[in-house]
C-alpha cells in the first residue's frame, strides 16, 4: 500500500523543499564573521588604553582643536559634497548628453585615485605656474585667503573624495525616482527647474541624508591628501585623523588609540544623528 | 482641436513617419492599436515631452510644435498614472493652479468643484500612497484637469483596474468630458472602452494612423 502524498494528478512528485536551517547557519555565520571583526576590533581598543589615558587624552588642548577643527571641516565638505553632488547626480541620471562617458569616468576616480596621489595633485594644482600666473598666488594675494596649508585646504581635500561618494549616491537616487511624474509635472506647467526643485528633490530626500553620511564618513577617514595638501600644524590643519597618524610616529601608541576611539564616539553620534533626522524627513 | 499634419518621429531604432490625425473640438477619440506601434510616443509628441523630426502638432488651430510642455495647454494621464508621492491628493490639484498663480480664493472654489465631479472630495488630504486603484485613477484625472485644459491625453490609465472599478470610471469619464468639453484623445487595447467611450476610433497599424469605417467596428465586435 502506497501512502498518501502530494504528488500531483499527473504523477509528478511533490517538490521537497528541506529544511531552512543551512541557509541561515550559511547567512548568518558569514554575517556574523565581519560583525564580529568590527566588535573585535572596538574590543581591543578599549580593552588596550585605561581611563587615564583618556584622561589625558581629554586634557590635551591639541586633542580638542583637531576635534573641533574635524567636526567643523568633515560638516563643511559634506555640506559642499551634497550641494555638488545633488545637480551632478541628477544631470547624470536624467540627461544624455554627448561626452556623458567622460564625466562620469572623471567623477569617480578621485574614488580610486590613492588618497595620498589626490593630495600631491591639489598641491600641484594650486602651485602650478602658467606664464607669471599661480593660483596660490592669486588666491593669497588678489583674494586674501591662502589655501595650502591653511584650513580651506582640509575642506578641499576632504570635499575632493567625499563629493565623488556624494555624487554617487545621488545619482542612484534619482535612478530610482520615476522620470515619468517630472514629466507630468511640466505637462501641468513646470519648466525643468520647477520640476526637478518641487517634484524631483522632495523625494530625493533619504538619498540626500545618505549621501551627506557617506560625505561625511569619508571626510572623518580622509588623512593622506590633507597631510600632503593641508600639513598637520597643531591647532590649525591638524584633524583627528592626522594626530592619530602624528601620535603613532612618534610612538605615543596609546595617545593615538585614544584619539582613535574619540573618532569612533564622534562618528557614532554623527550617524545616529543623520539617521534621526532621515528618519524624521522621511516619516 | 488635436491636428497632427505629417509629424516624423524618431526615438533610437523605433521611428513614425509622417503620421497625420484630426480630432475635432469636443471630440472624444481613442487610438488602438498592438503594443510596441508607437501609441505612447504620439502621446508624449503632442504634449512636447518627445521632440518631432518633422511635421507640425496644432492644438486649438495654434502651431505648438516647437512650444514645451507646460506651454501646450494639455492635460496628460500616463499609464503608471505618475502621481506625485510627496503631495496628497488636494495638492495634486491645486499644483497647476498655483504654477498659474491663480488667486487662494480661485483655487480653493476649483479644487472643491473638481474634486465633487470627481468624487474625491473625502480624499483631499491623504497622501497618494494609500489610495486604490480607482482613488489614484481619479486623482491623476483630476491633476489633468484642475488647469480646465482644452485638450486631455490619456494612456491606456484604466488598463490595470477591476471591471467594476473600470465602468465606474468610463462613466465618470463621459461625464466630465461632456461637462467640460474638452478634446480628448485616449489611448487604449479595449474595444469595449471604445464603444463605451469614443465618438472617433483610429488604429495605428505598421506606422500607418487609419480611421476605420463603423460598420468594420461592428463586424470585428461579433
Amino acid at each position: 500500500m502506497t501512502s498518501v502524498d502530494n504528488s500531483s494528478a499527473a504523477g509528478i512528485p511533490a517538490a521537497k523543499p528541506g529544511s531552512d536551517v543551512p541557509f541561515f547557519l550559511a547567512m548568518g555565520g558569514l554575517s556574523s564573521c565581519f560583525v564580529l571583526l568590527i566588535v573585535l576590533l572596538l574590543l581591543a581598543d578599549v580593552m588596550f588604553v585605561s581611563l587615564d589615558d583618556f584622561r589625558v587624552a581629554l586634557a590635551t588642548p591639541q586633542y580638542w582643536s583637531a576635534f573641533r577643527i574635524t567636526l567643523i571641516t568633515c560638516s563643511v565638505s559634506a555640506i559642499l559634497s551634497v550641494w555638488v553632488g545633488t545637480p551632478l547626480g541628477y544631470v547624470l541620471s536624467r540627461y544624455k548628453f554627448p561626452g556623458r562617458w567622460i564625466v562620469d569616468t572623471l567623477v569617480e576616480i578621485p574614488i580610486v585615485l590613492p588618497p595620498l596621489v589626490l593630495g600631491l595633485s591639489l598641491l600641484i594644482l594650486f602651485h602650478l605656474r602658467i606664464g607669471d600666473w599661480q593660483l596660490e598666488e592669486w588666491l593669497r594675494e588678489e583674494v586674501g585667503r591662502p589655501v595650502t596649508f591653511q584650513w580651506p585646504a582640509v575642506i578641499l581635500a576632504q570635499f575632493s573624495v567625499a563629493c565623488a561618494f556624494a555624487v554617487r549616491t545621488m545619482r542612484v537616487t534619482f535612478d530610482q525616482i520615476n522620470p515619468r511624474v517630472e514629466d507630468v509635472a511640466r505637462t501641468l506647467g513646470c519648466n525643468r527647474g520647477q520640476a526637478f526643485l518641487q517634484i524631483a528633490l522632495p523625494q530625493a530626500w533619504r538619498g540626500m541624508i545618505a549621501a551627506g553620511t557617506i560625505a561625511w564618513a569619508r571626510s572623518l577617514g580622509e588623512f593622506g591628501p590633507i597631510l600632503v595638501f593641508a600639513g598637520a600644524t597643531q591647532m590649525k590643519t591638524e584633524v583627528l585623523s592626522t594626530t592619530v597618524f602624528l601620535e603613532l610616529s612618534i610612538g605615543k601608541l596609546n595617545g593615538a588609540v585614544a584619539v582613535s576611539l574619540l573618532m569612533v564616539v564622534l562618528a557614532v553620534v554623527v550617524l545616529l544623528l543623520l539617521r534621526l533626522v532621515g528618519a524624521r524627513l522621511t516619516a | 482641436m488635436i491636428d497632427l499634419r505629417d509629424v516624423s518621429i524618431v526615438s533610437g531604432q523605433f521611428s513614425l513617419q509622417q503620421i497625420s490625425l484630426s480630432v475635432k473640438a469636443g471630440e472624444y477619440a481613442v487610438l488602438m492599436g498592438q503594443t510596441g506601434q508607437g501609441k505612447t510616443t504620439i502621446l508624449e509628441a503632442i504634449c512636447g515631452l518627445r521632440k518631432v523630426t518633422g511635421g507640425r502638432i496644432l492644438i486649438q488651430d495654434v502651431d505648438v510644435t516647437g512650444r514645451s510642455p507646460g506651454d501646450r495647454g494639455i492635460g496628460y494621464v500616463p499609464q503608471d498614472l505618475a502621481l506625485f508621492p510627496t503631495m496628497n491628493v488636494r495638492q495634486h490639484l491645486e499644483f497647476a493652479l498655483q504654477l498659474r498663480r491663480q488667486k487662494k480664493a480661485k483655487i480653493d472654489s476649483l479644487t472643491a468643484d473638481l474634486s465633487r465631479t470627481l468624487g474625491i472630495e473625502h480624499l483631499l488630504s491623504r497622501a497618494v500612497q494609500g489610495l486604490s486603484g480607482g482613488e489614484s485613477q481619479r486623482v491623476a484625472l483630476g491633476r489633468a484637469l484642475s488647469f480646465q485644459p482644452s485638450v486631455l491625453l490619456l494612456d491606456e490609465p484604466f488598463s490595470a483596474l477591476d471591471e467594476a472599478t473600470r465602468s465606474e470610471m468610463h462613466a465618470l469619464l463621459k461625464t466630465v468630458t461632456n461637462t467640460t468639453g474638452v478634446t480628448t484623445l485616449h489611448v487604449t487595447h479595449s474595444s469595449d472602452e471604445a464603444d463605451a467611450l469614443a465618438n472617433r476610433r483610429f488604429v495605428l497599424n505598421k506606422g500607418v494612423i487609419e480611421e476605420p469605417e463603423l460598420q468594420s467596428r461592428t463586424d470585428g465586435a461579433n
